[in-house]
């Protein structure tokens, strides 16, 4: 280890020290505006040092992290996300009155996890990423600890996540039996030859029941609702974009490396589990009355249409990927940060009756919501729309169209939730009842952004394209 | 650029109506009208200058054109092209637009600048699905038309607006996704012949196709059309989707949307798919019989008068259908006449609809009867526009009609004789609407306010559209033949080939 690899390190290195100095920081004087400060200092500063990195890549730093084009693109998109929910949960925080500060440490360390995930390229490193990801993950979920909904989602998650964590362990050990190696780039080498072989294959199943677990997708994906609804919102965001994002782009990189989505049975494990999750996913959402709930189950969709790509295993196929988190991100922080400006010092805006005629209070909300929504629904003009292209183009090109005709028929159903959410919010209500106003800030301007940036992308994409087309391959 | 200009007229006007709604309504409503009426009067301009180098330019189709890169990696061009057919289809939809925003006048209250926004988004819409000539841009202002209207309707509709509201928008979007599928595939299959991938519909006319991927994908094409027009199976969303939406909303659907789907056919299925489209003429053209006998029937046997006029659009797009399908001159003019005056006549019946539901506060026939007696100049037009739905001669729709089975005679001699039984069964659910409105003792003593100023602003142009168009149709044809021959042109593509 040099000075160059050092160097290439900066990213982590600031995101690591950043959360350090804030904890510090908190010891000597409590201030949230100090802490938040610091914690946007620190993800900008990380942010721009990726430009001061691009030139070193790419790198392998020790033999747990490669730091490539692939890598700074996803690393960036994680930081970018971390600072927009950061600045959502000040304005979520200043509603409560004691520890406020300390959100700001976890979050910074629950990002390190997912950078490591996604420079991953040992087990090891997989594995400590992912840990360091999930514990913060637990403390955040169940941060608002004096309230009972986020201390069982935070309990539920920790137990669900051990488990899986355990498939995981299980998984890597299987194949470390039959290879002798954890190093990525050696298993690609040597799993070609050994494809038939059952330690193998039981090894690659652990594997993706681990990262199936974090991805939420049918059947794994029985924590998702009730962790939506319990954390906070902006946590829940979090959970949403960055962990998700995170583990999809690992899934990627060791599954396309390796080449095992060729592999016969995977190839048939994961199609059942897009097609488990779009159905499954899309069905469920029709049935709840609670706002991030419908988000929680049509992320397990979302998480189905990306598995779709992932199926059709080529070069447009890890494109239409990137297209597709980038807008996914955008619009699900855009859909909690709307939760997330509604709630309250006592509960979130989470059901259906909060957002009753909420456009005739606050018409650029609603509108903001509205197109979020949309977006998530694959409506032209929004992100969401392109990303679902590109997806089907990627299938249609791969000629999977068994799955193809999958997407299409449960996004048809998806339209019921998105438009029943819409529509509530366009209802007229007779009493004008004295809501809360709400507290956020900075929320709202971020929210503009991040609308910008929606219609920006679902009408000019070429821009993002091109950097998508310069990065991967992996 | 004039036909960007066109389209951001329509956006920015929205906008604007939309901001300065939230101050004064009138504003927000003249806006909308001065927008509209901006882009009829470009519209007419074009079409004067046009109608002088129709036969000079021969070679080239495009009356106007505008091709820029848009998404260069997946080869998609924003390119927008105007011919005689795309260039009549503004020119109604320009003066659907103007009527719209004239008849929610004083119909709609509520929130009137954002109204106004949906109403002219779904025109943009409209215009960038009859100008777009590159097939990503073509779906993206397809599916662009659905959410606007969705609105109209979910909000400032009648008693079961969710309802109609959420069934027309999965219509749309289900078939209009199966067509997504089917624009991909032909892409593919294009670069898979070619090596070159383009959205471009001039690049994919000569797409050279097998015949089994040519009709799989010419099908999707045609049900995202088919439920647009609609076609008889898929029309169920249409009679909920009219009777609920508020009267400009109707007018939209009626007299625009369902011509989308016309379009389509017109512009892209028989085209781009020639032998599979003749090879499935057969079964859409007994379908379209099926849909102008059963529209008829189902028309006269409703009592709520906004689904009457609604299930008239099945019986007279299922002209429309059947001209598209036999492909000759006079079935294809027919067609073209069809749709510019049933869009015309039906949106002015919806117009009177809603000027009665306004007075009278019900749609009902049987609260109706004798309304002559206090409205006799609304009874007088009202009488006007049943008399052209059900094809008088003198009208424009009969000449439309007429054309279409001369033309079908010559394909089939059956189909003609059974959609002439549904010019006669139109007679009855015409004259059923006004002998139940207007005729008859005034039981309920109705006394009503009779026609306005504004109500005559409306209707009086399109009386007189519609006795040009009845009595010289000509102008039309002249300025549709160019675009005709060239569309009949691509389609016998392969015929030629196989001559050769």
């Amino acid at each position: 280890m040099n000075t160059v690899d050092l160097l290439a390190l900066l990213p982590f290195l600031l995101i690591a020290g950043t959360s350090v100095f804030v904890m510090l920081a908190i010891a000597v004087w409590r201030s949230h505006w100090l802490s938040l400060g610091m914690a946007l200092a620190g993800t900008a500063a990380a942010f721009a040092s990726l430009w001061l990195v691009a030139p070193l890549v790419p790198r392998k730093v020790t033999s747990l992290l490669i730091l490539d084009q692939y890598a700074l693109f996803y690393i960036g998109l994680m930081i970018a996300a971390t600072f927009t929910i950061a600045i959502f949960c000040y304005g979520y925080l200043q509603c409560h009155s004691e520890s406020r500060e300390e959100l700001y440490v976890l979050l910074l360390v629950a990002t390190l996890g997912s950078m490591v995930l996604v420079a991953s390229s040992h087990f090891v490193s997989f594995f400590l990423g992912l840990e360091i990801l999930s514990v913060a993950l637990y403390a955040l979920s169940a941060y608002l600890h004096t309230r009972s909904r986020p201390l069982e989602a935070g309990i539920k998650y920790l137990i669900l996540a051990g488990a899986s964590s355990a498939f995981l362990l299980f998984g890597i050990a299987l194949i470390y039996a039959q290879t002798g190696t954890m190093e990525l780039f050696r298993l690609a080498a040597l799993l070609t030859g050994a494809q038939n072989s059952p330690l193998v294959l039981a090894g690659l199943a652990f594997i993706v029941t681990g990262i199936g677990f974090k991805l939420g997708v049918v059947p794994f994906h029985l924590w998702t609702p009730d962790v939506y609804e319990g954390a906070p919102a902006p946590v829940t965001a979090f959970i949403a974009t960055v962990s998700k994002g995170a583990m999809f782009a690992l899934l990627l990189r060791y599954f396309y490396t390796v080449g095992a989505q060729h592999f016969r049975p995977i190839f048939v494990l994961v199609a059942v589990i897009a097609i488990a999750s779009m159905i499954i996913g899309n069905l469920m959402a029709l049935l709840q009355n609670n706002v991030k709930r419908i988000l929680a189950y049509s992320s397990i969709a979302q998480m189905g249409y990306l598995l779709v790509a992932f199926e059709a295993s080529s070069v447009t196929a890890s494109e239409a990927i990137a297209f597709y988190l980038v807008s996914y991100f955008i619009t699900t922080l855009g859909a909690f940060g709307v939760v997330t400006v509604l709630s309250n010092g006592e509960r979130d805006a989470d059901t259906l009756e909060d957002y009753t005629g909420l456009f005739w209070r606050r018409p650029m909300l609603a509108s903001i919501f509205t197109l979020m929504l949309l977006s998530l629904a694959g409506i032209p003009v929004t992100a969401g729309f392109l990303a679902k292209f590109y997806v089907v183009a990627a299938g249609a090109c791969a000629g999977i169209w068994a799955l193809i005709l999958f997407l299409v028929i449960t996004s048809v159903i998806g339209l019921f939730y998105y438009l029943r959410v819409v529509i509530t919010m366009y209802a007229r209500v007779q009493d004008e009842a004295p809501h809360v106003e709400p507290h956020a800030i900075g929320g709202s301007y971020v929210l503009v952004v991040l609308t910008i940036l929606l219609v920006w992308l679902g009408v000019y994409p070429a821009p993002l394209l091109n950097v998508i087309r310069r990065v991967l391959p992996i | 650029m004039i036909l960007l200009w066109l389209i951001i007229i329509l956006l920015v006007g929205g906008l604007l109506a939309w901001t300065v709604g939230c101050w004064s309504a009138s504003a927000a409503r003249w806006i909308a009208l001065v927008a509209v009426s901006a882009d009829f009067v470009i519209g007419l301009i074009v079409w004067v200058r046009s109608a002088g180098r129709v036969d000079l330019l021969q070679q080239q189709a495009w009356l106007r054109e505008l091709d820029w890169n848009w998404i260069p990696p997946f080869g998609i061009h924003f390119h927008l092209a105007l011919d005689g057919l795309s260039l009549l289809l503004i020119m109604l939809t320009f003066l659907l637009g103007m009527m719209s925003v004239l008849a929610s006048w004083t119909e709609i209250q509520d929130a009137v600048g954002f109204f106004h926004l949906n109403l002219l988004w779904v025109l943009a819409g409209i215009v960038g699905v009859f100008l777009a000539m590159d097939l990503f841009l073509f779906y993206f202002a397809w599916e662009l038309m659905l959410v606007p209207m969705y609105f109209l309707i979910a909000i400032w509709g009648h008693e079961r607006r969710l309802y109609a509201a959420v069934k027309f928008f999965l219509f749309t979007q289900f078939s209009g996704l199966l067509m997504l599928i089917a624009i991909l595939a032909l892409y593919f299959a294009h670069h898979t012949a070619t090596g070159v991938f383009t959205f471009e519909y001039d690049a994919l006319l000569g797409s050279p196709l097998s015949p089994h991927a040519a009709l799989w994908i010419m099908l999707g094409f045609f049900v995202a059309f088919a439920v647009k027009l609609p076609m008889f199976p898929f029309h169920t969303w249409l009679p909920d989707a009219h009777t609920e939406a508020p009267t400009a909303g109707s007018v939209v659907l009626a007299g625009l949307l369902l011509k989308t789907g016309a379009y389509g056919l017109l512009r892209f299925v028989m085209p781009l798919f020639p032998a599979a489209a003749r090879s499935f003429a057969p079964f859409a053209m007994a379908l379209a019989v099926i849909g102008i006998l059963y529209g008829a029937i189902l028309a006269f046997a409703q009592t709520d008068l906004k689904r009457l006029v609604a299930y008239t659009s099945v019986n007279h797009l299922g002209f429309v259908l059947l001209g598209i399908f036999a492909w000759n001159k006079l079935a294809l003019q027919g067609a073209l006449i069809t749709i510019v005056c049933h869009g015309v006549s039906t949106g002015a019946l919806f117009i009177l609809v809603g000027a009665l539901q306004e007075r009278l506060h019900t749609r009902e026939l049987a609260r109706m009867g004798g309304l002559w007696e206090t409205i006799p100049r609304l009874g007088g037009v009202g009488l006007f526009f049943a008399l052209a739905s059900m094809g008088l001669p003198g009208l424009g729709d009969f000449v439309g009609e007429f054309m279409i089975l001369l033309g079908v005679y010559q394909k089939s001699r059956i189909l003609t004789i059974v959609a002439a039984v549904g010019i006669l069964a139109s007679t009855f659910y015409a004259l059923k609407f006004v002998q139940y409105a207007f005729h008859g003792a005034n039981h309920y003593h109705w006394a009503l306010p009779d026609l306005r100023v504004r109500e005559a602003i409306i209707f009086a142009p399109l009386i007189v559209i519609l006795l040009w168009l009845g009595l010289y149709p000509q102008l039309v044809f002249n300025t549709f033949n160019p675009a005709m021959e060239q569309l009949q042109q691509d389609a016998g593509r392969d015929l030629h080939a196989q001559r050769r």
